[in-house]
């Protein structure tokens, strides 16, 4: 296989969040969002990223489209350091590079306008096309490619359904041609029929415009159905990643194990056993010593109360924050 | 399956906007069997939430019933008096929703809460109900159940949360419980731990339930029977296993075929359902998925499908299915 | 399968149709037109809107002209149908030019109140930190301050007449704007649609005008009826006390000070104005619950 360019790459990034204490006299504390992520993005694929509540995945999606800024560590984008703020035009060139579709179809949409004044918008803030008649083109071109009916240019968002609010979502993304899009659960929100056209049309634009995708789910069917390769999170840590297929045909971490076991069966017939994690996730507030898993682990030993382990690449494209595989 | 402990026949519930009438639910009739759980599988606009909220009369003022019987044990729960739905409410029937941080008081501790229902339903005294509470949040596996009871409902998480509402759910001994969406809103490892508290509930106490979701998966593994709901009509009720090994209406089919599984093949375009679910207020006066059906023929537009019984235990409501040539489902995904 | 197109019940142009019909029955206009006290309300405050403009027309007599021989004649009195005041002023000529000078005051007073309050509210909500603290810290002085002696003190330091009534008025409105406009911007910037104008690349000026301040619009005219009719009370308040609009130019406020005096002898002179005023600020009031109740959220499905 053709070595590919890495359009994005994390490096080693941290984000942690200041919360006021509850009792009066304690000094305010750290929630440790993300902890040491590092991630390489190639240009053209799927990565999924998936993990249930409080694993860091939209921080994660977040923090790359500048929504947040890292505590410490590094993004770096086309071989550049990533900076939203940079003079000269760079900062907002990088925008037209990296956009994001939100999760909840109603509130990423501003009530009072019309479904084509938000797709031309971006068209008018980078002034990328300045001629007004050329923009409602545009606009027309973008509705049809997400499959909306041109003639609804006019209607407000409240008039369109869930899914049609995700594809006016889609279509303002794309008016500015980006490489990278960050999708933080798409399709969550949506019906199950309607989550497949929509999933549908993301692998269409892939293919036609090239795009790269950071897709952040907690549906692990989803994820599976649409990513290259998948990284696994818990609690502000990725602990697996590695192809598609691997997770599923060979999971190494406890935890993915586990999540895949509480995966409902895909059929009546199926059996199947749930590995069951002791207890509840731990806070992620205060100091985060040893492995994330170490209190729920079926396989927790003593060094892994003290050390965290960090990824370490088991079998070629297949990497494990464990200390199972690590001799 | 033993006996019948909830009927509902030819319920219609429409909502009565300025712009029309939203026929919500419209003419639907199943029944529940002491011990069985039946799911109620449906999209937006399909009338499972609505149906769910009249089943314990729990209606919002510009809906109303306005046709059709519900029956608990025989008795008919719409002419109820004030008095018996109370008791109806909090003791033979519960309801879990699918917001559990919603669902609770959030002004009040957790455990006054649990004995409120206790003192009102069962008329025991506050020590009495301290005791059966604390006996009921241990039951469903919450740790330390003396510390949660004097909690705040903002201090558990979302599955602790459901878990409560379960654990008030029992203490009355409800009879039925219907569940409307209860694990939508939780992680999926939580999920599977109340999913299979439930179940083992079920076993303890014969106990009904009505559950409602657009997770087949869920189906799979919790329910008996199961209805597929379509724009306020059943389009199809079957066994659990007759659904999943032989399912007959078109809109199940698009249905099945749209959920990813793991079992998919990656990276393919899944067959989906084109257009979307119609508007309630034009429903009613053919089938409601011809304009989305890619077998529907002119007579599925002139009436009504009638939910006809077309193999033992298995009911559709389809115009072609019911003629004389059987459609033959096209194959889709990977069926393994 | 070939796709055939079918027509039937809940076809597409069903659907648009459905739609359109939605958008009309839902509109603005006919949701409050269904609610009948606000109807009503509305029906009185053009009422007066249509006395004040056509006071001209309608005045039987010039309002300042004075007739010592027929001083406080009773209503349905020859020639004065609603009676004269105390230098024989005809009070229904009085009352319609008087109603135009409570228009003007109480929505220019609003108005340059709203404009400033709104700006101020944008910047304090949007900026947050210290700017909002400064900010803020100013309008709760500002509320701290009663509003008559508020009133009193600029009134007294620049002047009677209208311009320095509005603007006495319209100071006190300010802060109530702008915290009313903070709220809404605050709870507005954190929603989705900011964030995504943020990754879109749009400046901060560009997300508080074009996207925040419309998205006030419902609170601030629900907010700015209210204003309107406390501030035809403000006025009538500051002409009570002598401060306002001077006479011989007649205002509802001052015209109920000069009926003060001679409420055994004349009752009908503050009790008219009196009237006039009660019913406008409900008319106001009406109008402004019945914009509220319009201005639900969008609905989701």
């Amino acid at each position: 296989m053709a070595e590919q360019e890495v359009l994005l790459e994390v490096r080693d990034l941290c984000k942690n969040f200041k919360v006021r204490s509850r009792k009066i006299g304690e000094s305010a504390q750290l929630l440790h969002a993300l902890s040491h992520v590092n991630l390489k993005v190639y240009r053209g694929e799927t990565l999924g990223v998936i993990g249930e509540s409080g694993c860091g995945k939209s921080t994660l999606g977040r923090c790359i489209v500048g929504l947040h800024t890292p505590s410490s560590g590094q993004l770096v984008f086309e071989g550049k350091p990533l900076n939203f703020k940079a003079g000269g035009g760079q900062g907002k060139a990088l925008r037209r590079k990296i956009q994001m579709i939100f999760q909840d179809p109603y509130s990423s949409l501003d009530p009072r306008k019309t479904c084509g004044k938000i797709v031309e918008e971006p068209m008018i803030i980078h002034k990328t096309v300045t001629d007004s008649a050329q923009r409602q083109e545009r606009v027309r071109e973008l509705m049809s490619v997400v499959g909306l009916d041109a003639q609804h240019v006019h209607r407000f968002p409240h008039e369109f359904s869930g899914g049609q609010r995700q594809r006016i979502n889609i279509a303002r993304a794309l008016s500015l041609n980006p490489d990278l899009l960050v999708c933080d659960e798409p399709v969550s929100a949506l019906d199950v029929s309607i989550q497949a056209q929509v999933l549908n049309l993301f692998g269409r634009l892939q293919e036609e415009f090239g795009l790269t995708y950071v897709f952040i789910s907690h549906d692990l069917s989803v994820i599976k159905h649409i990513s290259d390769r998948i990284a696994i999170m818990y609690l502000g840590q990725v602990v697996e990643l590695c192809g598609a297929e691997g997770i599923y045909d060979n999971p190494l971490h406890p935890y993915t194990r586990a999540l895949l076991s509480a995966v409902p069966p895909s059929s009546p017939f199926e059996e199947k056993k749930t590995i069951e994690l002791k207890g509840d996730i731990p806070s992620p507030i205060g100091d985060q010593v040893g492995c994330p898993l170490a209190s729920r682990c079926p396989h927790c030993t003593d060094r892994c109360r003290q050390e965290c382990p960090s990824l370490k690449e088991q079998e070629p494209g297949h990497q494990v924050a464990c200390f199972l595989y690590e001799s | 399956m033993d006996e019948l402990i909830l009927e509902v026949n030819n319920l219609k519930t429409y909502f009565f906007l300025a712009s029309g009438v939203a026929k919500a639910v419209d003419g639907v009739s199943f029944q529940l069997h002491k011990g069985e759980t039946l799911g109620v599988v449906g999209e937006s606009g399909s009338g499972k939430s609505v149906m769910s909220k009249c089943v314990i009369r729990l209606l919002e003022k510009v809906g109303r019933i306005v046709e059709g019987e519900i029956k608990f044990e025989g008795r008919d729960v719409l002419s109820f008096s004030e008095k018996e739905l109370m008791a109806y409410r909090g003791q033979d029937v519960s309801m879990i929703f699918q917001d559990p941080m919603t669902s609770l008081d959030p002004v009040f501790r957790v455990g006054d809460q649990m004995m409120e229902n206790l003192r009102i339903h069962r008329g025991l005294d506050k020590a009495e109900a301290r005791k059966v509470a604390i006996e009921a949040l241990r039951s469903v596996g919450i740790p330390n159940p003396e510390a949660r009871f004097e909690a705040y409902p903002f201090e558990l998480s979302g599955g602790m949360c459901q878990r409560v509402i379960i654990a008030m759910a029992l203490c009355c001994n409800a009879k039925v419980i219907v569940a409307d969406e209860p694990t939508t809103a939780l992680d999926v490892t939580v999920q599977a731990q109340v999913l299979r508290l439930l179940k083992n509930l079920q076993k303890e106490t014969g106990m009904a339930l009505m559950l409602i979701t657009h997770n087949l998966g869920v189906v799979w593994d919790m329910c008996d029977r199961v209805m597929v709901m379509y724009a306020g009509k059943i389009v199809e009720m079957a066994s659990v296993k007759d659904l999943y090994g032989s399912p007959m209406h078109p809109y199940t089919w698009g249905l099945l075929d749209s959920m990813p599984s793991l079992s998919t093949e990656r990276k393919t375009a899944l067959k989906t359902i084109a257009g979307t679910p119609p508007d309630l207020r034009l429903t009613g006066k053919c089938c409601n998925f011809y304009n989305r059906c890619p077998y529907a023929q002119t007579i599925c537009t002139e009436c009504v499908p009638e939910l006809k019984e077309l193999a033992p235990g298995h009911l559709v409501a389809c115009h072609r299915q019911n003629g004389v040539e059987r459609l033959e489902r096209e194959e889709g995904s990977d069926r393994g | 399968m070939e796709e055939k197109v079918l027509n039937g019940s809940i076809s597409k142009e069903a659907q648009a149709a459905m739609i359109r019909k939605e958008r009309t029955a839902n509109n603005a206009w006919h949701k409050f037109c269904r609610n009948k006290s606000a109807v009503v309300g509305l029906i009185i405050i053009s009422l007066m809107i249509l006395m004040g403009v056509l006071a001209p027309v309608l005045s039987p007599h010039d309002p300042n002209q004075i007739n010592v021989l027929q001083t406080y004649l009773p209503p349905f009195s020859e020639g004065h149908i609603l009676g004269t005041d105390d230098l024989g002023r005809d009070l229904l000529s009085r009352l319609l030019y008087g109603a135009r000078m409570s228009i003007v005051v109480a929505i220019g007073a609003t108005v340059l109140g709203g404009v400033v309050g709104i700006l101020l509210g944008l910047i304090s909500g949007y900026a947050g930190g210290v700017v909002d603290a400064v900010i803020m810290r100013i309008m709760d002085g500002m509320f701290a301050f009663p509003f008559i002696l508020l009133s009193i003190l600029l009134v007294t330091i620049l002047g009677s007449g209208v311009f320095n009534v509005i603007l006495a008025i319209g100071i006190g409105n300010v802060p109530r704007f702008a915290r009313v406009v903070r709220s809404k911007v605050m709870v507005t910037k954190n929603e989705e649609f900011c964030n995504a104008e943020r990754i879109l690349g749009a400046s901060s000026l560009r997300i508080m005008f074009s996207h925040i301040l419309p998205n006030t619009v419902s609170e601030v005219v629900v907010y700015a009826t209210l204003c309107v009719g406390s501030a035809i009370i403000s006025e009538a308040s500051l002409s009570f006390l002598g401060l306002g609009i001077l006479i011989p130019t007649p205002s509802w406020g001052n015209i109920l000070r000069g009926g003060r005096g001679c409420l055994t002898t004349a009752p009908h002179i503050a009790t008219i104005s009196g009237l006039l005023i009660f019913i406008a600020v409900i008319g106001f009031n009406l109008v402004g619950d019945g914009i509220r109740d319009v201005m639900d959220p969008k609905m989701k499905k």
